[in-house]
């Protein structure tokens, strides 16, 4: 993933290059800024190789969000696991650990127990949508890695989490 | 796994040979000089204790260094109110032929300790003590200790122990040590240590580097060990830690995460939960066999397992009635009683030293509370509350408890810190216990032998 990030830059580069070299040259003179804007946009999510972390994150998301005390997926997060089976379909040598989340609003070891039902319930709908269940691992992190910093309702919905992570 | 450090510890235990100084009187039985420390608040009792006299320098240092730290002991329990040494009439020299308790009295002192420290001929420390009853004017107790002079603090944990006992007729717990999770670092990626100290914070020693995640450390009740979880190469495992070695070793070769570990009583066997295929149930290891017993299969979360000090029952967590509440089985994993029906959510319950009281952490709209209630679940009492508080854990005597208290954070990182408190059982005395760094997990070792 490190390295990925490392070589984004240079592809953006060349892509950025490809369009100046692009034949019909009218667009460069309207509106410089905003076209090298959007020519930059593009090439960020082009960077992404395909089958890498971050492409899986650019197409998909790399997370979903469960409710309170709750494993169950909601609809939102089945639609995001449905990307990541077709995504795993497509590239079907990646390998992925799903890590289980939780607020910091419950005890550290109930917490340990509640992020491994997260995760597993992730990966079980994998394995439904035909995932080789051997591909994905699962990991509990409890309270003990929060993403969003902050003791308030907005930040423990986002740290009631599973995360998709690509092994390298 | 690599060893962390190798330095191995002195032997702990003081090679002490404890002499009772007898005076006439000494027997006789006790006068008001008592404190009944199961009423709620008490007045604290004043006591005078004087510098432990020295011939030497440095026997004199030893002396008062000793005082410190007995005075400081006496003064965190809240039961006691040392006097204010400027307030001493009679001089430590003179009070080694003996106190003149009129010069006591008339400052309000009704217990009066002195002492005297020697260095033997032998290099070892001689450290001897008298309590005594300014109004009776009695001796209640006299005893002398021979020890290495480096284990001097350790002798002012005794002799505190020896008059916390003598006056309250309870066991003591300041010979104790707590190990505990040293917390720093950004919120989002918390660097976690094992971390061990006097439980007057003294002696503070890091156990591991923070390279790897560690939580939920516990004392062995019979050995220098620790079992605690860790994440050591993504793996997350119960391990135990060897205090005196340094020496880490995963307990057992589970399919997946082990957590919750807890010795039993008789250090033989560790309990915990093990998760497969996401739930999570209770397992016990013996360590000496390497056998292991499975003793709930439910779909719910079982965990936070700890055995009442008798060994025969278990109290866990499981939120198998539909939400997280505190359950009691027997020893073999039969007759599973739910003991938790007030409102809100409970965890953690960990059995009193005394076998009388189960102490939990509660979280009910929003706050969280430690409180106590009887094995059969009446007689809930909750001894203090915060935005978060958890992990009650018991001194030896199971009259003062010891949790972690984390204050809300904000957006920025700031805040979301956590440190480590203690409260009597009578939920009076609240007090914060300095660390180094931010502080969590904490676990009272059992006295030191």
């Amino acid at each position: 993933m490190r390295f990925n990030r490392l070589l984004g830059p240079f592809v953006a580069v060349l892509l950025l290059a490809a369009c100046e070299t692009a034949p019909e040259e009218t667009a460069v003179t309207t509106g410089e800024g905003a076209a090298a804007e959007s020519a930059e946009m593009a090439a960020v999510e082009a960077a992404a190789l395909p089958g890498t972390q971050d492409d899986l994150t650019a197409q998909y998301g790399d997370r979903v969000f469960f409710d309170f005390d709750k494993y169950s997926l909601k609809p939102p997060a089945r639609e995001t696991i449905m990307g990541w089976a077709a995504w795993l379909g497509e590239f079907p040598a990646v390998t992925a650990t799903i890590q289980g989340h939780a607020d910091e609003r419950g005890t550290r070891e109930y917490n340990l127990a509640l992020g491994e039902r997260r995760s597993t319930s992730t990966k079980n709908y994998l394995v439904a949508l035909g995932i080789d269940p051997n591909r994905i691992g699962t990991i509990s992190y409890g309270k003990e890695r929060p993403a969003v910093e902050g003791s308030n309702e907005a930040a423990w919905a986002q740290n009631r989490r599973g995360v998709l992570v690509v092994s390298e | 796994m690599r060893p962390f450090s190798q330095r191995p510890r002195e032997p702990a235990w003081i090679a002490a040979l404890v002499i009772v100084l007898c005076t006439a009187g000494a027997l006789a039985a006790r006068a008001e000089l008592t404190i009944d420390i199961t009423r709620g608040r008490v007045e604290p009792l004043p006591i005078a204790i004087t510098d432990f006299y020295g011939e030497t320098p440095e026997a004199a240092a030893y002396g008062r260094d000793i005082t410190q730290v007995i005075s400081a002991n006496l003064e965190r329990s809240g039961l006691f109110k040392p006097t204010d040494p400027r307030a001493f009439i009679q001089t430590a020299a003179s009070l080694q032929v003996r106190p003149r308790f009129s010069d006591w009295r008339v400052i309000n002192a009704q217990a009066l300790v002195n002492g005297r420290a020697q260095l033997m001929p032998d290099g070892r420390l001689k450290v001897e003590f008298r309590l005594w009853d300014t109004f009776a004017e009695q001796q209640m107790i006299g005893l002398a200790y021979f020890t290495a002079p480096h284990n001097w603090r350790q002798v002012a944990h005794i002799i505190s122990d020896a008059l916390y006992k003598r006056i309250t007729g309870e066991d003591g717990y300041f010979n104790t040590r707590v190990v505990y999770i040293a917390e720093s670092g950004s919120p989002k990626n918390r660097i976690k240590q094992l971390a061990i100290m006097d439980q007057d914070g003294a002696n503070h020693r890091f156990l591991t580097d923070g390279d790897t995640l560690v939580l939920t450390p516990r004392f062995s009740p019979t050995a220098q060990e620790i079992t605690y979880l860790s994440y050591y190469q993504d793996q997350p495992r119960v391990y135990l830690f060897n205090i005196d070695t340094g020496q880490q070793e995963v307990v057992g070769d589970f399919p997946g995460m082990t957590f919750a570990p807890r010795f039993s009583p008789d250090g033989n066997t560790v309990i915990m939960s093990l998760a497969r295929n996401g739930n999570s149930d209770i397992y016990t290891m013996d360590l000496r066999t390497r056998r292991v017993k499975q003793l709930t299969s439910h779909p719910a979360i079982d965990t936070s397992p700890g055995y009442s000090p008798d060994g025969r029952q278990i109290a866990f967590n499981s939120d198998r009635g539909g939400s997280p509440q505190l359950y009691i089985m027997d020893a073999d994993g039969r007759n599973v009683r739910r003991i938790s029906f007030g409102e809100g959510r409970y965890a953690t319950p960990v059995w009193s030293p005394r076998g009388d009281l189960v102490a939990f952490t509660k979280i009910h709209k929003g706050r969280f509370y430690i409180g106590v209630m009887r094995p059969d679940g009446r007689g809930e009492r909750l001894l203090t509350d915060g935005f978060l508080v958890e992990g009650p854990t018991w001194a030896p005597n199971g009259r003062v408890l010891m949790f972690f208290r984390q204050t809300p954070g904000d957006a920025e990182g700031k805040g979301g810190t956590s440190q480590l408190y203690s409260i009597d059982l009578t939920g009076y005395n609240e007090r914060e216990i300095i660390t180094p760094i931010g502080a969590s997990d904490p676990a009272w070792s059992p006295l030191i032998p």
